[in-house]
């Protein structure tokens, strides 16, 4: 841990937002068009044809995951490519030459990562208050999850974005892994609508635990109970955090 | 006063087993202008990579300004502006906006005075809230150098740069590396184009596979190795050397019109007297006489030479 150079912090955190706000249109509006398609397919065309989740309409039921969904790819795509570019451009020289350390740098790039993410998760949860009415049983929960999951996730971007050699790696993750675990995750379902072996199965995938978390700051219940939701995300930034320490402490795929 | 720079016993091992650079040991003294020549892979991109930070040094020593490019990065990196070979930019940024981030990165406070001063000296400044992709190729390496002197560096690190860039522009880049001396900022390049070094440099270096083979005084390098060629324009062609000048061992040129004589400025007798009287025994008549001093590219390519032979 080596904190000095906040300006060097503030200054690629001013950078990378700015670069966000150049095309805040799509980064904005895909969200909501996006949500919005969510819940005229799921919460109106079928939602209305389904029974009540546990006792919570079916239209509400899916808001948490929904957002979960999207901080997921926001946070993984926005980080990686945040430390992808530099590389890929060959802009990371000034990086590596500057008088800043590690910690440093993923605070600037995660910090900035994950703000957007945060804010497309803000947008979500408003966005859905227009179709349905959503309470929330643990508001600070509910601000203080999505903070650890946008960090987590920007963390794991960044892991990615270190690592990938092309654009096709920096895909490969969030589309063939994250995106079917977050669907097989319990995002539009709870996992208790299963019926075994697939209930068990399902158990597996750490995903479970982040939704079934950030649904229980809504409605106070979930598929698991949140103490087991937390270690999951406390497991998954330690995990994060040790990668980037190594990353830096050998110079994989940035110094040579 | 310690040297502003020093390297002691620098390698570098890839790890497909390539060395790059075999034990390096070089001191630049503040204020100077110092040139690295040598040809591709020699291992000049790859010191100036290991002093900046963006590779790691498998031996040796560096430190900047008084750090140690390892234990204290900050001080030593605080030091450097590096304006690296390859064009990258970050395209869609407007040209204030990336040289303010340099500046930030450094950790330096924010100063209007000084950008504007930088870019006004790159005749960047009407363009500073273009977008770095709308620029020409040499406009976006005078971003590249901007980017480097935002922060004030003490050590200016230029790594090849004039390479593409047309004749124009290499003369507004000569004329700027000159006033930035002025400045005192150290200044150390290297090059391809030994005209350059000739032009500019106080010091020249040569480096071949990863060797330092030679550091010194431009002049006395010039001096020492300079060797100078007469030529002697005839009056009337001849077909053959005859033997009576077989002592000066000149050649023929120009289709039998000219006499070559190469011979050392430092010797205590150059032959250039012995050889015109000579002519004029042998009744041999001349229109013309020239002498040409060797250029640090003949003194770089016959020390390459010497290497490949030994």
């Amino acid at each position: 841990m080596s904190l000095q150079n906040f300006r060097a912090i503030a200054s690629i955190y001013k950078f990378e937002l700015h670069r966000f706000r150049r095309t805040w249109l799509t980064g904005l509006l895909v969200p909501v068009i996006t949500t919005s398609l969510y819940f005229v397919v799921f919460g109106g065309a079928i939602g209305s044809r389904m029974t009540e989740v546990e006792g919570i309409p079916y239209a509400a039921f899916i808001v948490p995951g929904l957002i979960m969904m999207a901080m997921f790819t926001e946070s993984i795509f926005n980080a990686s490519f945040g430390i992808y570019m530099p590389k890929f451009t060959g802009t990371i020289y000034e990086l590596l030459s500057a008088p800043i350390s590690a910690t440093e740098t993923v605070i600037a790039y995660v910090g900035a990562a994950a703000t957007k993410s945060l804010i497309v998760g803000i947008i979500i949860f408003l966005t859905a208050h227009l179709f349905v009415d959503v309470p929330v049983a643990h508001p600070l929960a509910m601000a203080g999850f999505m903070l650890l999951i946008a960090v987590s996730f920007c963390l794991f971007g960044f892991i990615l974005g270190v690592w990938a050699q092309s654009f096709e790696q920096l895909q490969v993750i969030p589309l063939l892994l994250i995106m079917p675990m977050t669907f097989l995750g319990g995002a539009f379902y709870s996992v208790h609508m299963l019926a075994e072996p697939w209930r068990t199965i399902t158990l597996f995938n750490p995903i479970v635990y982040l939704i079934s978390g950030f649904r229980w700051t809504f409605f106070g219940k979930g598929d698991v109970g949140i103490e087991f939701s937390l270690i999951f995300v406390a497991g998954m930034l330690a995990v994060c955090i040790g990668v980037i320490g190594w990353m830096f402490r050998t110079g994989y795929r940035l110094k040579k | 006063m310690a040297s502003i720079i020093e390297i002691d016993g620098l390698t570098k091992i890839y790890p497909s087993g390539f060395t790059a650079l075999k034990g390096v040991d070089l001191h630049i003294e503040e204020g100077e202008i110092f040139a690295l020549l040598g040809p591709n892979g020699a291992g000049k991109t790859t010191m100036i990579s290991i002093i900046c930070g963006i590779a790691r040094a498998s031996g040796g020593r560096v430190t900047v300004a008084g750090h140690d490019i390892v234990r204290d990065y900050r001080g030593a990196r605080s030091a450097i502006g590096l304006v690296p070979q390859e064009l990258s930019t970050d395209q869609f940024e407007r040209v204030i906006d990336t040289v303010s981030l340099s500046r930030g990165l450094f950790g330096k406070p924010r100063n209007d005075a000084h950008i504007e001063k930088v870019l006004r000296d790159l005749s960047l400044w009407d363009k500073r809230h273009a977008k770095i992709l709308e620029l020409s190729g040499g406009m976006k390496r005078r971003v590249m150098i901007a980017k480097a002197l935002s922060h004030e560096p003490r050590v200016l690190f230029l790594d090849e740069p004039t390479a593409g860039v047309d004749v124009e522009l290499r003369r507004d880049m000569w004329k700027l590396i000159g006033e930035l001396r002025q400045t005192g900022v150290t200044i150390i390049l290297t090059t391809h184009y030994i005209e350059e070094a000739e032009e500019m440099a106080d010091r020249v270096g040569v480096i071949n596979k990863g060797e330092l083979m030679l550091v010194e005084d431009k002049t006395a390098l010039m001096k020492k190795l300079g060797k100078k060629t007469l030529t002697v324009v005839l009056a009337d062609p001849i077909g053959a050397v005859p033997p009576d000048l077989a002592e000066w061992n000149v050649t023929l040129g120009a289709d039998g019109h000219e006499i070559e004589y190469i011979f050392d400025t430092q010797a205590d007798r150059t032959g250039v007297s012995s050889l015109l009287r000579k002519l004029g025994d042998l009744g041999i008549g001349y229109k013309d006489l020239n002498t040409r001093q060797s250029s640090l590219e003949d003194i770089f390519v016959s020390l390459v030479h010497q290497e490949k032979a030994a």
